[in-house]
């Protein structure tokens, strides 16, 4: 059956983001157009997009096709398989409510900021996020690689008058540059065993490199996605890029472009090459473990909303790290079934990430297009001229605490699930590893949980804090609209995932050669179940409907009660001194505090507090407080390392005397060398 | 269909009966070993009917997650409730969430109820808010460790899988690794139902309290509804102990004679369960709140160790 248009929708998608790259630079002198062009296109390319990655599930079999370009090595060669189809669908959900969201985003961007160019980087970062997923050639890889690191770059250092935003785009773009030159490497490494540059002929030496050079492979290739994913410890230029970028730009980051560090490890770890050693499997699955515990550790202690989400994606990023290094163990040691489920778990984690983490940041950035700051300390009270925007926020902060009967929970169910499985699958050391990366699954999740009843708590609920939030409209209606199609995919994935699930067959089937999504339903279609007999089950539509069952009488009961006494509002309860204001409030930072206590051997917490008073110290006229913690990988390591690239290039410098004789020679003595090695082979 | 909902009354009937009851043994138990004499067992049960028939306060400052707060705590512990094996081995809803979907439930309810304490905007309700989640996020790894050695011996993570593993080998609980894990989890379950050493339920010193910081400023029916919905869990909680652990006299079916038999065991097991709490709530003093992490180190270092020990023994 190969009747159905997958490629012509694909290519229509595609023709739509380049077009509307251009129509949006063509269209700079009128910004209401641009705008409107920007938002529009996105929007159209989003649509084919999703629609292509449904057509190519419905078909089933890999679409592949390629226009050589006439430059040897390199080709337009695609692949619209079952993996590039996930990650595109995943795309397009978050293209669509972005490109909604945005037509009213942007508008006070109009006559104020370059919104052609805007449109100009976006369309290309959608594009070539488009193209690294369906590549099957190197080149043409690493070309839309790189690509998309540019445009981000463009979009991270869109308010570029900032000192702060250029620092983090220059992070931002150095890592990028450490992670190419790694696939760069990689790549040269598989083109040498397979003697060509498509992905198939990797595919076909994949079973037959060498265990040092696969090593070697794996390495290289781990750092380069673990640093696009943000992997701790390469995660210091996420918490710095995110927040400082547009916030429609921020959810696009954060929901997806760094998947594509996902979506590599996928593609080659299961894929190119070949079956992985255990311990590649154990270093993925102890980093996730790293990643998960420290990225939600860290995002207690921000204030700001934005980096506070920033840290939120190193967290899951790493949740989605376990559940693909527990798939590279299980396939090692011969359990394909708990293979396939582990990576299920990644996968669907993935997708759930990418949607709440997306309607977080869109959150955040109708928050921010509202009130005019990031800073929590200063918001407050929000939930009252902000309804539906507080409503959006809640049910993201619910998923991406991995709260019943949400996505976050389902795909965290089956991330415990294949861990549990772990221990009795694999023997030696590496078998206690995984009960122990169960519990720190679990401290992340309730940490989760702490850090979102904050975030959501503090941003949201009670008095305003500062003079920002006082003030404050609901977001325009687009905006709105983004939102709620973010919040129904949360809501409609976590309860209807029995529906969902057969999408991963295809998946696995192509990476592990084995489809599981039957023996995952149990119970007449909506029971989620773990494959063995009288393994673990979950359903969470009964969740949902046994929650609603349950509250009917409950609410009846209270009614009846409350109907008899009128309910009154009264004024909180402010220990007996006139009017409770907003300086009685729990802060964000008090609300952290005793986490930031009881973890203080890793924050290195540092205090300051000055207080100026007349007569006696008990009556403090002013108090100056001020409080932070050490950021250790930066200190730590960072530090150090940009210390020894510098004396390296001190040392360098003394063979750069700036006389052109001396470059002569060098010039003729590496010619002689290279010529010396050449000729020896 | 039928048979599940029927089951699924009585078992819920029996969880909103048994509950209160629970924490008015554990109080009178603990008066009497103080040498008070305390209030008569039934006193929570006056409490509820007096909280329901008053009326309520509602703080200015809050939002619609005030008021929605009770609701979600409650029926997130009597969903939790349904799941869990109480008199015989097969829950009514065990098959649609096992000990995973029980402990995230009841942090969805915890999730709220801490949201409820900012949403007043008093300073009680953050601290008690701050202090709650801290200390439910670091019981958590412990609590999963436990679970996880339970777990692997039945191979399940469903509970009535759990419970029918135990019954077939009822003696289980002399191994090690059992052991271990219930002390693991014992000192989990203090600490999530906020008893002494960690929380004091009968406090209102501004220092100490942890929950009832938290719920400062609920009153009458949703008062109600909020110690409703803190006793089911606590006896969710306590039941999980007993009947993973100590499965003896759980029915394995739902006649009359054997539901019969099936309570009079389970009450039993929640009166011995109740008197270990007592005896800890009399012997300890509460511990100050930052001496509370390395209680629940212990917890996990425990909970690590019965892991271990199950391929050890």
């Amino acid at each position: 059956m190969n009747t159905l248009p997958v490629g012509e929708t694909f290519a229509l998608g595609i023709a739509a983001y380049t077009a509307g790259a251009f129509a949006c630079l063509a269209s700079w002198r009128k910004p209401a157009l641009a705008r409107r062009l920007c938002c529009g296109m996105a929007l159209a390319g989003g649509v084919l997009e999703g629609l292509a990655a449904l057509l190519g599930a419905l078909q089933g079999t890999p679409v592949r096709w390629r226009i050589s370009s006439g430059v040897p090595l390199f080709a337009y060669s695609f692949n619209y398989d079952a993996l590039a189809g996930f990650f595109n669908l995943t795309l397009a959900v978050l293209a669509v409510a972005i490109a909604i969201y945005s037509f009213g985003y942007l508008k006070e961007f109009e006559n104020k900021r370059n919104i052609s160019l805007f449109g100009f980087f976006y369309h290309i970062l959608l594009l070539a996020l488009t193209v690294v997923f369906t590549a099957a050639n190197a080149f043409l890889f690493l070309i839309a690689w790189e690509v998309t690191a540019l445009a981000a770059y463009g979009l991270v250092t869109f308010y570029h008058e900032d000192g702060e935003t250029r620092q983090a785009g220059l992070l931002y773009i150095i890592m990028a540059h450490i992670d190419a030159g790694c696939l760069l490497l990689g790549f040269a490494l598989l083109t040498q065993a397979g003697g060509s540059v498509e992905f198939a002929s990797f595919r076909a030496a994949g079973p037959h490199l060498s265990n040092s050079r696969q090593a070697a492979a794996f390495v290289l290739f781990f750092l380069a996605f673990s640093i696009k994913a943000g992997v701790i410890p390469f995660h210091v230029w996420l918490p710095a890029a995110h927040p400082v970028a547009p916030s429609n730009i921020s959810a696009l980051l954060s929901g997806i472009v760094i998947k594509t560090g996902i979506y590599g490890m996928a593609r080659f770890f299961f894929d190119a090459l070949g079956v992985l050693p255990a311990w590649a499997g154990v270093v993925v699955l102890i980093l996730g473990v790293a990643s998960a515990v420290l990225g939600v550790l860290y995002a207690l202690m921000e204030h700001d909303l934005k980096r506070l989400l920033a840290y939120h994606s190193i967290e899951n990023i790493g949740i989605i790290l376990m559940g693909l290094g527990a798939a590279l163990i299980f396939r090692v040691v011969g359990h394909p079934q708990l293979a396939a489920i582990a990576l299920i778990a990644a996968m669907f984690h993935t997708l759930n990430h990418a949607i709440f983490k997306c309607l977080l940041f869109l959150g955040a950035g109708s928050v921010l297009h509202s009130t005019g700051t990031r800073n929590m300390e200063k918001l407050g009270g929000l939930i009252r001229p902000m309804p539906v925007t507080a409503f959006c926020f809640l049910i993201g902060a619910v998923a991406i605490s991995g709260l019943p009967p949400l996505n976050g929970f389902v795909s965290e169910w089956l991330t415990y699930q294949s861990l549990l499985a772990g221990f009795g699958a694999t023997a030696g050391v590496t078998r206690i590893l995984f009960p122990i990366a169960g519990s720190m699954l679990a401290l992340t999740g309730a940490l989760a949980a702490a850090c979102f009843v904050k975030a959501f708590g503090i941003t949201f609920l009670a008095l305003p804090r500062g003079a920002e939030s006082r003030h404050v409209r609901e977001a325009p209606r687009s905006m709105l609209i983004g939102m709620g199609w973010l919040t129904m995919a949360c809501i409609g994935l976590g309860l209807g995932v029995t529906w969902f699930l057969p999408v991963f067959d295809s998946l696995t089937g192509q990476l592990l050669g084995l489809r599981v999504g039957a023996n995952l339903i149990a119970g007449s279609g909506f029971v989620l179940s773990v494959g063995t007999p009288h393994g673990g089950t979950v359903s969470t539509a009964i969740i949902g409907l046994g929650l609603l069952v349950l509250l009917a009488p409950t609410v009846l009961l209270i009614a009846i009660r409350a109907r008899r006494f009128a309910r009154r509002h009264g004024p909180t309860w402010d220990c007996g001194l006139p009017g409770l204001s907003a300086e009685n409030e729990y802060t964000a930072t008090a609300f952290s505090k005793p986490l930031r206590m009881i973890f203080s051997a890793l924050y290195q917490p540092r205090r300051e507090i000055q207080a100026l008073f007349d007569v006696s110290p008990y009556y403090p006229k002013e108090i100056h407080f001020e409080s932070e913690i050490e950021p250790a990988f930066e200190k730590r390591l960072y530090n150090p390392l940009q210390n020894l690239i510098l004396w390296i290039s001190t040392r360098m410098r003394a063979i750069q005397a700036g006389s052109i004789h001396a470059y002569l020679a060098y010039i003729f003595i590496t010619l002689v060398v290279l010529l010396l090695l050449v000729s020896r082979q | 269909m039928t048979e599940t909902l029927a089951k699924s009354g009585f078992q819920l009937l029996l969880l909103l009966l048994v509950a209160p009851l629970v924490s008015g043994v554990i109080r009178t138990l603990k008066a009497r070993l103080q040498t008070r004499r305390g209030p008569d067992i039934l006193q929570p049960y006056r409490d509820l009917v007096k909280l329901l028939r008053k009326g309520m306060v509602i703080p200015d400052t809050a939002s619609w997650i005030f008021p929605a707060a009770p609701y979600v705590v409650f029926v997130t512990a009597a969903l939790v409730g349904l799941m869990t094996p109480m008199t015989a081995t097969d829950a009514p809803l065990s098959l649609f969430g096992g000990v995973l979907a029980v402990v995230y439930l009841l942090a969805l309810g915890r999730f709220f109820l801490a949201l409820s304490g900012l949403d007043t905007g008093s300073s009680f309700g953050g601290l008690g808010s701050s202090r709650e989640m801290t200390i439910s996020a670091i019981a958590e790894p412990a609590m999963m460790l436990a679970i996880f050695a339970v777990a692997l011996g039945a191979n399940s993570t469903n509970l009535s899988e759990m419970a029918r593993s135990a019954v077939s080998q009822s003696w289980r609980f002399l191994a090690p690794s059992q052991m271990l894990a219930f002390a693991a989890l014992f000192i989990v379950v203090i600490a999530e139902t906020g008893r002494i050493p960690v929380d004091n339920p009968a406090t209102h010193l501004e220092l100490t309290m942890i929950h009832e910081a938290m719920i400062l400023e609920y009153s009458g029916p949703y008062l109600a509804l909020i110690e409703w919905g803190a006793s089911i869990k606590q006896l969710v909680l306590m039941t999980l102990l007993v009947n993973t652990f100590f499965p003896f006299g759980l029915s394995s079916g739902w006649s009359v004679s054997e539901l019969g038999a099936g309570l009079f065991f389970y009450l039993l097991k929640l009166l011995l369960l109740s008197c270990c709490i007592v005896l800890v709530e009399t012997t300890n003093a509460k511990m100050r709140l930052f001496r509370v992490p390395e209680l629940l180190a212990v917890a996990f270092i425990l909970g690590a160790l019965a892991l271990i020990s199950t391929f050890l023994f």
